[in-house]
């Protein structure tokens, strides 16, 4: 077992060594290489262009749901997570109730441009739906907004207040939704929301039911914000979370704004969700309030810790993890002939990996975080600090 | 606001008797919370193992939601049995849950946000698990006690549930409080929550008080959910999450860490969300509880009597 280890970190080394060494032109190549791969990954043909058996079962590839609407699922949480990332990994403040603001994000994109919400159809606020471009900047700036606010009065509380109130906060966006006579229409929902622009050389517009455009884009956003965060790290305000992370008051009182970039942390995590929320709602088509539960939060935040909090690409990792798991586990069950229901004392039972996947994510998140707490793809610095911190042995333990 | 007035009496008493469940509930986190400075999230799914304790207890001996009501010597005795069960699968679970999911972490030195990490994948755990097990249906409560109520008094009457609840939880509480104050094992509690490590010195067995104030927290919570089983008819394996949420607001309303605290903020939560939705409609019967707490934390951030289980009266 340890030999296992030694050798599997010798060989991780070796890797990382090899990278930094190699030119920089051919280290851009191989990620151009590693993008387009990732533009490719849901047509069928470049697996069979890769050589893979296409039989009954091809490897990686899922059956039961269409690859592409598999991998734009993953793309959007992959997206929540980088922006969990931010609040959790990097300036260290738990945030329970971040799909509050995928809801916030999604919720105002429906009721712009949607026809059959209720500001056209009841309240005439507005004359005509805006198109899906337009409500897309208003969707991040309103869910930025709704950071700022709830960040306002809550970032001055401990960690465990601030972890109950964030779920409070959620869970007040979803009773809010839940309404039926109010504006988001409860779990009737809203229909018909518009869609991304573009239309193909024939004329017929780009997105429609195929994913596999909204996965392109969502993928272009994703690159996109991985450069963002990347540099917005390196930055001042990167460096500020990072030091009210590993001590609020020892940045205090070296004169970082502890609050203010705080709030920052909050109000870039709650954009890049409401983002996330926007594109989800342009591809789904349809929106109500039983969308938003807890449990989307708690994935989140299984994504983030489970692919390492404080590491962009963890970040990604996990994202990706948590959907594409189970639902390839599905695939694989199809292929095998394994049952997805079993009848015990004439009840039928369902065993998917779906139906049990918050199951084994709760089991996961406590062996991770007792084993392995620093999550798969650890940050550097923050597994240095969680190894620290295990020296200091407690009296009595 | 007419509702309000006219139904004055009425909201009071359901809001005191739902007021008696938060607080049971709330007491486990207070606990927890006064000894570990740790929000033990699967604590509300503890509970809900509780409920599925009594409904076995009950459909042991033939009873399920459409058979028809014991006479009241049976009911008592069936609900002393369920109360017994479903305390001591609450105290084994909330035990399992420390020894699995905190004791590790703390041998580790782990940062508080694992602790909050591995709470919810406890949480996880329990609820999934039985939502598994169950099939993830809703389990109806058989009829126990007359629904009519045997005190009236002008507008104010009283229900033999209601009656039983108040008194049933009166009882847990006092006898908790006398156990913290007055006991070895109480003081001990009191040594652990105020300096861990002194308390370690001094020849206390800290991971044995642990184990005990978990122990306590689920005794309480299976309490709790024998009555809350009886008051909303049925259960499901996600019914902790809401009840348990607003348990915590109330630990936090009173002040968490602090027994009395708990106890007051469970009633005031009680109270506060029958008037709230009286005047703002029963959709936001959650709402408000939540609204309550955000404010109270923004202008009083230690609750009501302050936090401290230690402190609270030598």
């Amino acid at each position: 077992m340890t030999d296992l280890r030694t050798r599997w970190r010798d060989f991780r080394h070796g890797v990382s060594q090899r990278w930094d060494r190699m030119p920089k032109a051919s280290r851009i190549g191989v990620i151009v290489v590693f993008v387009v791969f990732l533009y490719a990954l849901p047509n069928k043909g470049f697996y069979e262009y890769l050589g893979l058996p296409l039989g009954e079962y091809i490897p990686l590839y899922t059956t039961r749901n269409d690859m592409a609407t598999v991998l734009f699922q993953c793309g959007y949480y992959i997206l929540l997570a980088l922006g969990l990332n931010i609040v959790v990994g990097y300036a260290g403040l738990l945030d329970l109730g971040f799909f509050g603001f995928f809801a916030v994000g999604a919720y105002t994109v429906a009721t712009l441009t949607s026809p059959r919400s209720k500001v056209f159809t009841e309240y005439n606020w507005l004359e005509s739906p805006w198109p899906w471009l337009v409500a897309l900047p208003l969707a991040i700036a309103l869910s930025l907004l709704a950071g700022v606010i709830l960040g306002f009065p809550v970032l001055r509380l401990r960690g465990d207040y601030l972890a109950i109130v964030t779920l409070g906060f959620a869970e007040m966006i979803r009773i809010v939704a839940q309404q039926n006579d109010w504006i988001f229409n409860g779990d009737r929902g809203i229909p018909n929301i518009g869609r991304p622009p573009g239309t193909n050389s024939d004329g017929s517009p780009i997105f429609q039911f195929d994913a596999k455009p909204y996965y392109w884009l969502i993928l272009t956003v994703i690159i996109g914000m991985v450069f963002l965060i990347r540099n917005l790290v390196r930055s001042r305000v990167g460096r500020a979370w990072i030091a009210i992370r590993e001590d609020e008051d020892a940045a205090e009182l070296m004169g970082v704004p502890t609050y203010k970039f705080k709030i920052w942390a909050f109000a870039m995590g709650a954009g890049i969700g409401g983002f996330s929320g926007a594109l989800w709602a342009g591809q789904i088509g349809f929106v109500n309030a039983s969308t938003f539960k807890l449990e989307q939060s708690i994935l989140v935040l299984a994504a983030v810790l489970l692919g390492g909090a404080g590491n962009i690409y963890g970040a990604i990792l996990g994202g990706f993890l948590v959907i594409y798991v189970p639902e390839w586990l599905r695939s694989v069950g199809d292929v095998f002939g394994l049952p997805e229901q079993v009848r015990i004392a004439g009840e039928l039972y369902d065993i998917s990996a779906t139906n049990l996947r918050y199951l084994f994510f709760g089991i996961i998140l406590i062996v991770v975080m007792i084993f392995r707490p620093q999550g798969l793809l650890p940050n550097r610095r923050r597994a240095a600090e969680l190894k620290d911190r295990e020296k200091e042995a407690m009296v009595g333990a | 606001m007419n509702e309000l007035i006219n139904g004055f009496p009425v909201l009071t008493v359901t809001g005191l008797t739902q007021g008696a469940i938060y607080a049971l509930i709330a007491l486990g986190y207070t606990l927890v919370y006064g000894v570990l400075r740790l929000i033990n999230f699967a604590h509300s799914d503890v509970f809900m193992i509780g409920t599925f304790g009594a409904i076995w207890t009950w459909s042991a001996f033939g009873l399920d939601a459409s058979s028809a009501r014991p006479s009241l010597g049976e009911a008592l005795g069936l609900i002393v049995l369920a109360i017994v069960v479903a305390a001591l699968l609450c105290g084994f679970f909330a035990m399992l849950v420390e020894i699995t999911a905190y004791r590790p972490l703390r041998a580790r030195n782990a940062p508080p946000l694992a602790f909050l990490i591995t709470a919810i994948g406890a949480s996880f755990v329990l609820s999934e698990g039985m939502g598994a097990f169950t099939n993830r249906r809703q389990f109806g409560v058989p009829a126990m006690l007359p629904t009519e109520p045997v005190v009236t008094l002008g507008g104010w009457s009283l229900t033999p549930l209601q009656i039983s609840t108040l008194a049933v939880a009166v009882i847990a509480m006092v006898s908790l409080d006398w156990f913290v104050q007055r006991t070895r094992f109480g003081r001990g509690i009191r040594a652990v929550a105020q300096d861990a490590n002194t308390a370690a010195l001094m020849g206390v067995n800290k991971n044995r008080v642990i184990l005990l104030v978990f122990l306590i927290g689920g005794l309480m919570a299976g309490v709790a959910a024998v009555m809350s089983d009886m008051k909303a008819a049925s259960t499901r394996f996600n019914v902790g999450f809401l009840i348990g949420l607003k348990a915590f607001a109330a630990a936090v309303l009173g002040g968490i860490g602090n027994l009395r605290g708990a106890a007051l903020g469970g009633i005031l939560l009680g109270l506060v969300e029958n008037y709230g939705s009286a005047v703002f409609g029963t959709n936001f019967r959650d709402f408000i509880g939540f609204l309550v707490l955000i404010l109270l934390l923004m202008f009083r951030p230690t609750g009501l009597l302050g936090e401290s289980l230690g402190r609270a009266r030598a």
